[in-house]
């Protein structure tokens, strides 16, 4: 017990975290003394030594991870449980979005969804002047900064280009603030090249948004839809994600003997694990912890049936590199045809075996591959498949070198381009950089530039002015900047070739 | 030695640029300038190797050797140390490579998603007018190459024939003056500047000067003499020319010009403030000063 109090303690008295936090921390140590899900003596042990993770998401899994309600159903009908009207203007409409987000549950509290903003918003502003609309965006998002500030928190616009996603987009770069994070869904077809170099233009100025490939996501998913939340997860709409178990790829590599052994044994042994972990984890999710009784199903803002569970994986680029060590071969990943080729093979085994893999309470049945981002205590791995930190090349050759793998990766994957601050004085550039992306197979196109203080560290934003200042143990308004500087000490994310650097990637308290 | 039109001497190809005209760009760095200007950056790519050899026996990883009279290199075995640039007497490199016209198109092929155009530059482009006029219009007439604009970096030592020749199949040119003073002009670069500022109006003229560029060194080019002369030659071409100022450094430079004072960013933003007093409005500063 002394140990737990004084874990407990160091929480409460903490000089950096808020009380809201601190709260967060410690209802998290109080879920974590009940006993785990049952677990098979396999999986425990793969558990117990992260070569599968659970992402610390607890130990009752008493909420989805990630929740994308429909907020489309409480702007149309209002809500009985909330005793909301039908909204009918665009003041209505967004106060009617700001008390739904509260109401949003995720693993961090705070939601990762806010919704299609600009289909939301659109039908309510007729008659509502330019001016007048950027001015209630900039107020709506000084509000979501500042009351949810988390930078998994996650607003998409597009694929068309019209008044709302302009406003978003022109009051995003004014402000250039932590949170939301922003996707533009880009679909050559629909989108204008006029608001795609707009968008590309405020990744010049501070880094966001992200540019989806909506043609390829949109075939991926159903007539519901989809939505990118927290850094670059596509899930369906009114649904989400239960949960993410993932595999430390570089974990398993060291248990193998040889290349052959790898994908022979060791990995489909491994990605059992990481289904079985998942698997028990769901089943107190749906049958014990009574999540589905809420307004939220009952009003239709989500369906129980509409879960899907992102299969994650990461440290692609040191198991790769660990497995050419065994075969003493030289070449790395990132950078040799022979490394890139293995790499891949691993893409499109973990692909197949997960589309062959029943899972219950799964949307279809099936779990979605995901090349994770990180956590902010992993030291030596590289998210997903994505190329260590410092050495990646240009950012064409690094497009090329990667853009193979998308397709396998159906719940999101995104490569973080470097792109030095030269390009301020050719924004060009950046356009064509994210049409060739895309082009290539890309589903989600994300880019810092060298010099902005907004900065992404893994897929989420950070300021490094506030890093600085966290560091210097000031504490910090944004949940993100914790995680920021953890992931910044540990993981020499900063070290990201010119790279611009959220509570989700530290989902434990680090004393 | 007699090459075909469409080959060139290359220094160097990138398929990533930023900084060589709008968007990003493919970039070709041909071998050989006419101009021996002290403050180049980089120098090695001014003279064409004579096969001498001088530098085969300075390489520490066997990535040159001699055959029939002729330097060749092994890129397998370099590892990018300069040694053979360093040694080099007139400022050349062994390890270029001859490209073709093809060789070119195809690059622009499978890189066509990620390019806004074509750069060539050098060394001086122009040198090589028959190739890099050959490539043109082989991007021109590819229908699926045809939108990728073609540009030329030159630092505008060719005559009226040759612009004649070039200017039909390219959509900007981009051209570094090095000074107004004739005298001066011929101290920083080995030539007189007739034929440059000469370039600069016909360029001009077809609606093709990109950008002009003006290399800003303290105490040279940075007087009250030479804005002056930058304003009045400028004046003609409107106001919206646009122009960039570059910043005299050290890297890469080598010989006497490294004794020269370094160009700051004051005294950039000071030469700038004079062009916008002047009514000039598009004017671009160094992102960085090194
Ligand atoms: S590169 Fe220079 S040193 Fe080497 S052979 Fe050619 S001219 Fe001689
Ligand atoms: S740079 Fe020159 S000297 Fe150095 S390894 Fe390459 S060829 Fe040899």
């Amino acid at each position: 017990m002394s140990e737990i109090f004084q874990k407990l303690r160091a929480i409460t008295n903490d000089k950096t975290l808020s009380p809201k936090q601190k709260a967060h921390y410690l209802a998290l140590e109080a879920e974590n003394m009940l006993p785990y899900p049952d677990l098979d003596a396999d999986v425990a042990k793969a558990l117990e030594q992260r070569v599968i993770c659970d992402m610390y998401e607890g130990h009752a899994p008493y909420k989805p991870r990630y929740v994308l309600p429909d907020f489309s159903v409480v702007l149309k009908n209002g809500s009985e449980y909330l005793e909301l009207p039908v909204p009918e203007t665009l003041d209505e409409a967004i106060n009617t979005l700001m008390i739904a987000y509260h109401h949003t549950p995720s693993v961090t509290g705070i939601p990762v969804y806010i919704g299609q903003l600009d289909d939301l918003l659109l039908p309510f502003c007729d008659g509502v002047s330019d001016d007048d609309l950027h001015r209630k965006i900039k107020l709506f998002w000084r509000y979501l900064d500042r009351v949810l500030p988390d930078a998994f928190m996650h607003a998409n616009i597009g694929p068309t280009d019209n008044r709302v996603a302009r406003a978003i987009l022109r009051v995003d770069a004014e402000l250039k603030q932590i949170a939301p994070n922003l996707t533009f869904f880009y679909d050559p077809d629909i989108s204008s090249d006029a608001i795609l170099k707009m968008a590309t233009d405020n990744i010049v100025e501070c880094s966001k948004p992200h540019i989806a490939n909506h043609p390829i996501h949109r075939d991926t998913f159903d007539e519901r839809g989809y939505g990118i939340v927290s850094c670059y997860n596509a899930l369906p709409v009114a649904g989400g994600a239960s949960t993410m178990p993932r595999l430390n790829l570089l974990e398993v590599a060291k248990r193998a003997t040889s290349i052959a052994d790898f994908f022979d044994n060791t990995l489909p042994h491994y990605m059992e694990l990481n289904f079985r972990l998942g698997q028990a984890r769901l089943d107190y999710l749906f049958n014990h912890s009574n999540f589905f009784t809420s307004f939220l199903v009952d009003e239709g803002w989500i369906a129980r049936d509409r879960f899907t569970v992102m299969y994650g994986i990461f440290a692609m680029a040191e198991a790769v590199n660990t497995l050419q060590d065994i075969e003493g071969r030289e070449g790395r990943y990132g950078f040799d045809d022979a490394a890139n080729a293995l790499g891949l093979k691993m893409s499109e085994m973990m692909a197949g075996i997960v589309e062959n893999r029943p899972m219950e309470n799964v949307w279809r049945g099936r779990a979605m591959l995901h090349s994770q981002a990180g956590l902010s205590t992993d030291a030596v791995t590289t998210p997903g498949v994505r190329i260590p930190y410092g050495t990646e090349p240009d950012p064409v050759s690094h497009v090329l070198a990667l853009a193979p793998h998308h397709q396998f990766y159906t719940s999101g994957i995104s490569e973080i381009l470097t792109v030095d601050e030269t390009v301020k004085n050719n924004p060009e550039a950046m356009l064509q950089l994210c049409k060739g992306a895309l082009a290539h197979g890309f589903r989600e196109f994300t880019a810092n530039v060298a010099s902005n203080d907004l900065v992404r560290v893994t897929g989420y934003m950070i300021r490094l002015s506030d890093v600085e200042k966290f560091q210097a143990c000031e504490g910090s308004r944004t949940n993100t900047t914790a995680l920021g500087s953890e992931a910044a000490n540990m993981t020499g994310i900063l070290d990201r070739k010119p790279r611009v650097v959220g509570q989700e990637l530290s989902p434990k308290f680090a004393s | 030695m007699g090459r075909p039109d469409t080959h060139a001497i290359a220094n160097k190809i990138l398929t990533y640029s930023i900084v060589d005209g709008p968007g990003n760009r493919l970039v070709i760095f041909l071998q050989g300038c006419n101009f021996n200007c002290a403050s180049c950056h980089n120098p090695y790519t001014i003279g064409t190797c004579d096969h001498c050899g001088d530098c085969v026996p300075a390489c520490h990883a066997n990535a040159l050797s001699i055959s029939g009279g002729k330097v060749i290199f092994d890129p397998a075995n370099c590892d990018q140390c300069d040694d053979c640039l360093t040694i080099c007497p007139i400022s050349a490199s062994p390890m270029v490579h001859e490209i073709s016209v093809d060789d070119i198109v195809n690059i622009a092929r499978t890189h066509r998603a990620f390019l806004s155009g074509i750069t060539v530059s050098g060394g001086e482009a122009t040198q090589q007018l028959k190739f890099i006029t050959a490539l043109f219009t082989a991007i021109k007439a590819a229908p699926d190459l045809r939108d990728l604009t073609c540009f030329v970096d030159t630092n505008g030592q060719l005559s009226a024939k040759g612009w004649d020749a070039l200017l039909p199949v390219t959509d900007g040119v981009m051209l570094d003056l090095k000074g107004f003073d004739p005298a001066l002009h011929t101290t920083l670069t080995g030539q007189n500047n007739t034929l440059v500022l000469h370039s600069a109006q016909i360029a001009a003229g077809a609606g093709k000067l990109h950008e002009f560029r003006f290399l800003a060194i303290p105490g040279k080019t940075d007087t009250a003499a030479e804005i002056s002369a930058l304003i009045n030659f400028l004046t003609p071409f409107g106001p919206d020319i646009r122009l960039r100022l570059n910043a005299f450094q050290h890297h890469g430079v080598r010989g006497v010009a490294r004794q020269w004072d370094k160009m700051e960013q004051a005294g950039i933003e000071r030469i700038k403030a004079a062009l916008l007093a002047a009514g000039f409005e598009n004017i671009t500063t160094p992102a960085l000063y090194l």
